[in-house]
C-alpha cells in the first residue's frame, strides 16, 4: 500500500540523522521551514549557517567550506538554485568537484499556486549540462531519506530536486539508494515506461491502465538522471522496442532527453516524452495543472499507445 | 472601484479598503503572501490613487509612470490597487491562484493590465526599475519610475549592483521604496542577515535617502514630493512598516508571511478593517 509522505520531511529526517557526521554543515537562504533545513539546525545549530535572500552568495561560500574539508549542503527552491545560481554552481561546485549538495525542494508544477516563477521546469536540464554533476530526482520520501544518505557518502557536486507536496511512495522504507542504477519496478513487454520523481507512480498508475488493454508496460524508476544507468534503459527497451518517459520537468533538456539520446545513439526506437511542452506552468492547484499539463498516467497511457503504434 | 483620493483621511481609507480586498481574496485562495501586502498598503494608495500619473482605462498610455514590484509575493497588494483603480473588475480579485485566472501567484508581465515587469524571484526588480528609467532618459520623457522592494530582500546582492548604476547614471527619475517591516520569512531582518546601516548604506551608493513612518500617509506623500526635486541623484525611501498592519493579530506574526487566513481568521481581520475604514470616515 502506499502511502502519501513528503519528500522533503524526509530529506529534513535525513539532515537530521547525519548531524552527528562532524563534516556536514547546512546552508539555508531564509527558507529553512520550507525546504526542512530547519530540521538540522534543531539538532545542530553550530554547523547550520544562514545567509539571507542570497542563494549566490550561499553556492560561494559553500564553494569555500568544501574546500576546506566540508561536506556542504545547500538547499532552496528549484528554481533560485539551479537558475539563479547557474554559473555560480558551475564555477564553485561542478569545476573544482567540490562536495557541495545542492538539494532543492518546490519544483516542478505541482509547486500549484505560486505559479510560473516558483516552478522549476528547467533545472533538471541546466543541472545536467554541467560536467562532474550528478543529478538525482527520487521518486518517493523513502528514496529521497536513502538518497540524502548516499549522496553524503558520494565524494562530488550533486544536484538533488524534489517536490513540496506529499507524494505516493514507490519504495520501501529502508530500501538501498546506489547512485547510477535504475530500478526495474514492474517487469514487461511491449513498452518501456521512464519515470522520475513523482511521475514514477503515475507510470505504475499508467501501466495498469495499459494492462487491461492487454498492453504489458515495463516501468523504470530512474532517480538519478545522470549518469543515466546505459545498461538498465537498453536492456529495457531491447526487450520492449519503445519508450515513454515521464517527468514533472519541461520535455527540453531533462529526462526525455537523456533517454533519447542513449536510445537515438545505440538503439534507435520510438520515444515518446511526457513533461510540460516548451512553456512556463502557472497557478492553479497541483491537480489541476497536472491534467492541464498533460501529466497524468492517462497522458503516459496515451503516449505508450502511440509509442507502440510506431514500432516498425 | 475607488475614484482618485484627495485628502489623506480618503487615502487612508482606501488603504484599508485594499488591505480589505488583501484578505478577501488571500482567504478565498487558501494561500498567499498577506503580512507583507498590508505593510505595504498606505504606499500603494498614495502611489495609486494620488502620486502617480497612470490611466487605467488605458494602461500603456506612454506618459504613465512606472511601478515596479520588485517583492512579488505581495502580488495581492498590487492586484488590488489596481482593480480598485480601474484596470479590471474588482469581482475578479476573487479569481487569485485559482487556474486560468489572469491573477497568479506572482505577477506577470502581459497578464494583467497595470503589471509592468514579471517578478517573484526577489531581488531582482530594482535592476528592472533601472532599465525603465534609463528608458525613460534614452527618448527624453518626463515620468517617473517607482520601484517597491522588501527589507529581507535587500540581502540580495542585485540590488546593490543596481544600486551603484543609478547613481553612475544619475537616474533622477527614480525612486526606491524599502518596506522596513523587519521580518521575513525565518524571522527578524536582523537575525536573518542585518542589512543595517541602512540609510547609510543607500548614502554611500550615492542616493538621496529619506526615512518616513509607513503607516503615516503625510509623510509618504512629502517622500514623493521630495522624491520630485532630485536633480541628479535617485532616491530612496525606507518606510519603517509593521508586516500585517491593519489587523491586530497579524501584526509583527511571521507566520502570516505567507500564509492565507482561515475562515475566523478572515471574519476578525475585515471586521477589524471595516471598523478602521469608518473610523477614516
Ligand atoms: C530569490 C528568492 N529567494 C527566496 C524567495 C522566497 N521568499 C519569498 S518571500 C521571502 C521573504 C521576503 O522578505 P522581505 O523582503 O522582507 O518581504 P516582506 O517581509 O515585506 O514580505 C522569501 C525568502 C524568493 N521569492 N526569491
Amino acid at each position: 500500500m502506499s502511502q502519501m509522505l513528503a519528500q522533503r520531511d524526509y530529506y529534513g529526517k535525513a539532515l537530521r540523522a547525519l548531524a552527528c557526521r562532524e563534516d556536514i554543515v547546512v546552508l539555508d537562504a531564509d527558507l529553512a521551514g520550507s525546504t526542512k533545513t530547519s530540521e538540522f539546525q534543531k539538532v545542530c545549530p553550530e554547523r547550520f549557517v544562514e545567509v539571507g535572500i542570497a542563494e549566490q552568495n550561499m553556492i560561494g561560500i559553500s564553494s569555500g567550506l568544501a574546500a576546506e574539508g566540508k561536506t556542504v549542503f545547500a538547499s532552496t527552491f528549484g528554481v533560485f538554485a539551479t537558475g539563479r545560481c547557474w554559473e555560480q554552481i558551475r564555477l564553485c561546485a561542478a569545476y573544482p568537484k567540490l562536495n557541495i549538495k545542492i538539494v532543492a525542494t518546490h519544483c516542478g508544477i505541482s509547486v500549484g499556486e505560486d505559479g510560473a516563477t516558483h516552478q522549476a521546469l528547467e533545472d533538471i536540464s541546466l543541472m545536467r549540462t554541467l560536467p562532474n554533476m550528478t543529478v538525482i530526482s527520487p521518486a518517493d520520501a523513502y528514496e529521497t531519506y536513502a538518497a540524502t544518505m548516499a549522496i553524503a557518502e558520494y565524494d562530488g557536486p550533486v544536484y538533488m530536486r524534489m517536490g513540496r507536496s506529499p507524494v505516493p511512495t514507490v519504495s520501501k522504507e529502508g530500501e538501498k539508494f546506489t547512485i547510477g542504477k535504475a530500478k526495474v519496478l514492474l517487469e514487461g513487454k511491449d513498452v518501456s515506461l521512464f519515470g522520475t520523481g513523482q511521475m514514477v507512480f503515475n507510470c505504475i498508475e499508467a501501466a495498469e491502465e495499459l494492462r487491461k488493454e492487454g498492453i504489458s508496460a515495463e516501468v523504470i524508476n530512474v532517480s538519478t538522471i545522470k549518469p543515466l544507468d546505459r545498461e538498465t534503459v537498453l536492456a529495457s527497451v531491447s526487450g520492449t522496442g519503445c519508450a515513454v518517459t515521464a517527468e514533472e520537468h519541461s520535455i527540453i533538456g531533462g529526462l526525455g532527453s537523456a533517454v533519447s539520446e542513449l536510445i537515438s545513439e545505440e538503439l534507435p526506437s520510438p520515444v515518446q516524452r511526457i513533461g510540460t511542452m516548451d512553456m512556463f506552468g502557472e497557478s492553479g492547484s497541483p491537480a489541476e495543472l497536472f491534467v492541464k499539463y498533460g501529466l497524468t498516467s492517462s497522458d503516459i497511457a496515451e503516449a505508450a499507445r502511440r509509442a507502440i503504434k510506431k514500432k516498425r | 472601484m475607488i475614484r482618485l483620493a484627495k485628502s489623506e483621511k480618503e487615502l487612508k481609507e482606501v488603504a484599508n479598503k485594499l488591505r480589505l480586498d488583501v484578505i478577501e481574496m488571500t482567504s478565498e485562495a487558501g494561500s498567499g503572501h498577506p503580512g507583507g501586502s498590508l505593510s505595504s498598503a498606505d504606499l500603494m494608495a498614495v502611489l495609486y490613487f494620488r502620486v502617480m500619473n497612470h490611466r487605467p482605462s488605458d494602461p500603456s498610455w506612454d506618459g504613465r509612470d512606472r511601478f515596479i514590484l520588485s517583492k512579488g509575493h505581495v502580488a495581492p497588494i498590487l492586484y488590488a490597487s489596481l482593480a480598485e483603480s480601474g484596470y479590471f473588475p474588482v469581482d475578479e480579485l476573487m479569481t487569485l491562484r485559482k487556474i486560468n485566472s489572469r491573477l497568479q501567484g506572482h505577477p506577470v508581465r502581459g497578464k494583467v493590465p497595470g503589471v509592468e515587469m514579471s517578478t517573484g524571484s526577489l531581488g531582482q526588480g530594482l535592476s528592472m526599475a533601472c532599465g525603465f528609467a534609463l528608458a525613460a532618459k534614452m527618448d527624453g520623457k518626463k515620468h517617473r519610475v517607482y520601484c517597491l522592494i522588501g527589507d529581507g530582500e535587500l540581502q540580495s546582492g542585485m540590488n546593490w549592483e543596481a544600486a551603484m548604476f543609478a547613481s553612475q547614471y544619475k537616474l533622477n527619475n527614480l525612486v526606491a521604496f524599502v518596506d522596513r517591516n523587519r521580518l521575513q520569512i525565518s524571522g527578524c531582518t536582523d537575525d536573518v542577515m542585518s542589512i543595517e546601516p541602512l540609510e547609510r548604506k543607500w548614502e554611500s551608493f550615492g542616493w538621496r535617502v529619506v526615512t518616513v513612518d509607513g503607516h503615516n500617509i503625510g509623510q509618504i506623500i512629502n517622500a514623493c514630493n521630495w522624491a520630485k526635486r532630485a536633480r541628479t541623484r535617485p532616491t530612496v525611501v525606507i518606510m519603517n512598516t509593521i508586516k500585517g498592519k491593519g489587523v491586530s493579530f497579524m501584526e509583527n506574526n511571521v507566520a502570516f508571511h505567507g500564509k492565507s487566513c482561515n475562515q475566523e481568521e478572515a471574519v476578525c481581520a475585515e471586521n477589524e478593517l471595516e471598523e478602521a475604514m469608518r473610523f477614516c470616515r
